[in-house]
């Protein structure tokens, strides 16, 4: 086991190295000047040149890389174009403020999924399967911001229950557990759960339908053991899918939403990178980008190894 | 009362209550267009203590009618009428609390493909602590002391190693132990073997048989043994049913039915058998297959690949009448056979 967990870590040694690579060279890629953004358009040929040597721009692509690669080793992810703080700063607060919404969301989705998918399968072809299935149904397919907007204007804007924009009063003591804080909050994690509540829920679905086919649910039965038992057998033998599904939507929650993030005015990540790539912040979006990314290898990693944990089956390969 | 019932009790004159009674036993799957019939008026009884084996090929409803003793079919949506009576109780008309409290206590449950059978994601030691802990009340560490005592008595060796390794860390014939283990965990006084050994390798087949059998024998279990193997059937069996169709075609003692059998379905499967013989050597082969469930000819169903039959057997469906004493056959000429050759040989 401990075998395992090393070398799934060493494993995300070159993920990790890759995604920093394909995050530089996709911003490059990418069309667009970040130049040309920051200076007027009357400016001269001389006044590009020389923005360009300040912000190492005329190096060659693997100097840059190799430079701001060591940087960002540091915790140095540069300076952000527009607004001329450091990038590490603004990234941080992002991620503060959408690991905010994505716990919130997450827990939203992963308990009503959960719930859903279990009640689904076990009741397979039943009314209570259908009525689940027409939820999560829309779940998947309602675009979020569609539902985001809706949400506002129904409970914000008509009924004027709850507020449509922001996180709330800002204090300098950042994010409390108050109700002007939660009120903010309501409607953002509605629309930010309700994909990954879908999603979720027909995952389990499917694996408690898959594990109720299979021979040793009908050994339990004849062993006699009470349907309590046997529905623990069965969450049991579909929390390993779960687990990972319920991890990569977590995954995709705390990387932010720029649709949601942005109905709402909510600063986080999703927020921020949109406001990047308007405003051709390159360092900014790098940052951003390579934040989220070596997020995303690290959930990855721990999926697999809380997966490991509750399936013996994965332990040998 | 069934012939075979009346036999055991005439045969040993004390008159035991037969463990397991089925009479009239008819079990139905929803098909394509209506219900197909998968077993059809099958009667048994078994005096404690002994073992009968079901022999078939695939299909022919001996899976089925082995399910139906502890009332599982109902739960899968097939319809059954017919009386099963283990230890006297009906089976159909138990409380489901009641069939729980029977499962697994009172029969214990063995089936063909360890792998699948036990949950891939639970200790084996702790699949079968909780079949002692539902039944006996006792605590989680008893049971396990209990089942530690079962690994003993299947001779798996390591057995505190053993206790806590998945269903996939153990071989074949080690997870089939372990299997019949947990089948007798609480003592059973009637166990029910579904091809226990088919999907075993040929060594550990005969290793696990011969377990089994000294086990049912020592604790004086009584079981029903499913199979399509007739050296299993020889090697296990007190008594034979043969099952053809969904119907016993033939049905008494183990010697009699193996070496004098007087079904021609019988006859032709013991013909079928690899004798150790080398590859020149002709087998016995059965002309045709077996007939669909759902569009049974009138008649016998096996007239049409019977090669007795005559013009009588596409009219009339066989009642079972014995033949000698302590076995029935369900065939209109079976005293036409020639007594004493087993086909082939």
């Amino acid at each position: 086991m401990l075998l395992y967990i090393l070398r799934r870590i060493l494993y995300a040694v070159p993920i990790g190295i890759g995604v920093t690579f394909i995050v530089f060279s996709l911003v490059h890629i990418a069309p667009g000047d970040p130049i040309s953004a920051l200076l007027p358009n009357e400016a001269t040929q001389e006044m590009v040149e020389a923005a360009r040597k300040e912000f190492g721009l005329d190096r060659p692509f693997l100097v840059q890389y190799a430079i701001w690669l060591g940087n960002a080793a540091m915790g140095n992810l540069g300076t952000s174009i527009g607004s001329g703080r450091p990038v590490a700063t603004e990234v941080a607060s992002a991620v503060g403020n959408t690991f905010i919404l994505a716990v919130s969301a997450g827990l939203v989705a992963c308990v009503l999924g959960f719930l859903l998918g279990i009640v689904a399968g076990l009741w397979r072809d039943r009314p209570v399967d259908h009525v689940v299935n027409l939820i999560t149904i829309a779940g998947v397919s309602v675009p979020h911001y569609w539902l985001a907007i809706l949400l506002v204007i129904v409970f914000a804007v008509d009924l004027n229950w709850l507020p449509p924009l922001g996180m709330g009063p800002d204090r300098s003591g950042g994010w409390q557990f108050d109700w002007a804080h939660i009120s903010h909050l309501i409607l953002p994690t509605i629309a930010t759960a309700a994909i990954p509540m879908a999603v979720i829920a027909r995952t389990l679905r499917a694996s408690v339908v898959d594990v109720l086919d299979q021979d040793f649910v009908t050994t339990l039965r004849a062993k006699g053991l009470p349907r309590q038992r046997l529905l623990w057998h069965v969450i049991r033998n579909a929390l390993p899918t779960a687990l990972a599904v319920m991890g990569l939507q977590l995954g995709n929650m705390l990387g932010g939403s720029v649709l949601v993030e942005t109905v709402f005015a909510w600063p986080g990540t999703g927020f921020l990178l949109a406001s990047a790539i308007f405003q051709r912040d390159l360092p900014l979006l790098q940052g951003t980008m390579l934040v989220l990314a070596m997020f995303f290898v690290f959930l990855n990693l721990v999926v697999d190894l809380v997966q490991s944990a509750t399936d013996p089956r994965i332990r040998r390969a | 009362m069934n012939a075979l019932a009346r036999i055991i009790s005439e045969g040993s004159g004390a008159a035991p209550s037969p463990m397991l009674s089925i009479a009239g036993l008819n079990v139905a799957y929803r098909g394509g267009a209506g219900w197909t019939p998968v077993v059809r008026g099958v009667d048994l009884a078994l005096a404690p203590g002994r073992s009968l084996v079901l022999l078939g090929e695939s299909g022919s409803g001996k899976s089925v009618t082995l399910r139906a003793i502890i009332g599982l079919l109902r739960e899968e949506g097939a319809r059954v009428d017919g009386e099963v009576r283990v230890g006297g109780r009906d089976v159909n008309a138990m409380a489901p609390d009641e069939l729980l409290k029977l499962r697994g206590n009172e029969v214990g449950f063995i089936f063909q493909e360890p792998m699948t059978a036990l949950d891939p994601v639970f200790r084996i030691g702790d699949q079968i602590a909780e079949t002692i802990v539902q039944h006996r009340g006792t605590s989680w560490r008893q049971a396990m002391a209990t089942a530690r005592e079962l690994f003993d008595l299947v001779q798996i060796p390591s057995a505190e190693r053993r206790l806590k390794a998945y269903p996939n860390e153990l071989s074949g014939g080690l997870r089939q132990r372990a299997m019949i283990a947990m089948a007798m965990s609480c003592d059973p006084r009637l166990l029910l073997a579904d091809e226990p050994t088919t999907a075993l390798d040929a060594t550990v087949q005969i290793q696990v048989l011969l377990l089994l059998r000294e086990i049912q024998k020592e604790r004086g279990t009584a079981m029903v043994f499913v199979t399509h193997d007739l050296g299993v059937a020889a090697e296990i069996a007190d008594e034979v049913a043969v099952m053809y169709a969904g119907r016993i075609v033939e049905q008494g003692d183990a010697a009699q039915v193996l070496l004098n059998p007087s079904h021609p379905y019988t006859h032709a499967l013991t013909g079928c058998v690899v004798q150790g013989s080398y590859r020149d050597h002709r087998l016995g082969e059965l002309a045709g297959a077996p007939p669909d469930l759902a569009q049974l000819p009138p008649g016998c169903s096996f007239a049409p690949r019977c090669a007795r039959r005559q013009e009588d057997c596409r009219l009339t469906d066989p009642a079972r009448r014995p033949v000698a004493p302590r076995h029935d056959v369900a065939c209109l000429h079976a005293a036409d056979l020639p007594a004493g050759t087993a086909g082939g040989r």
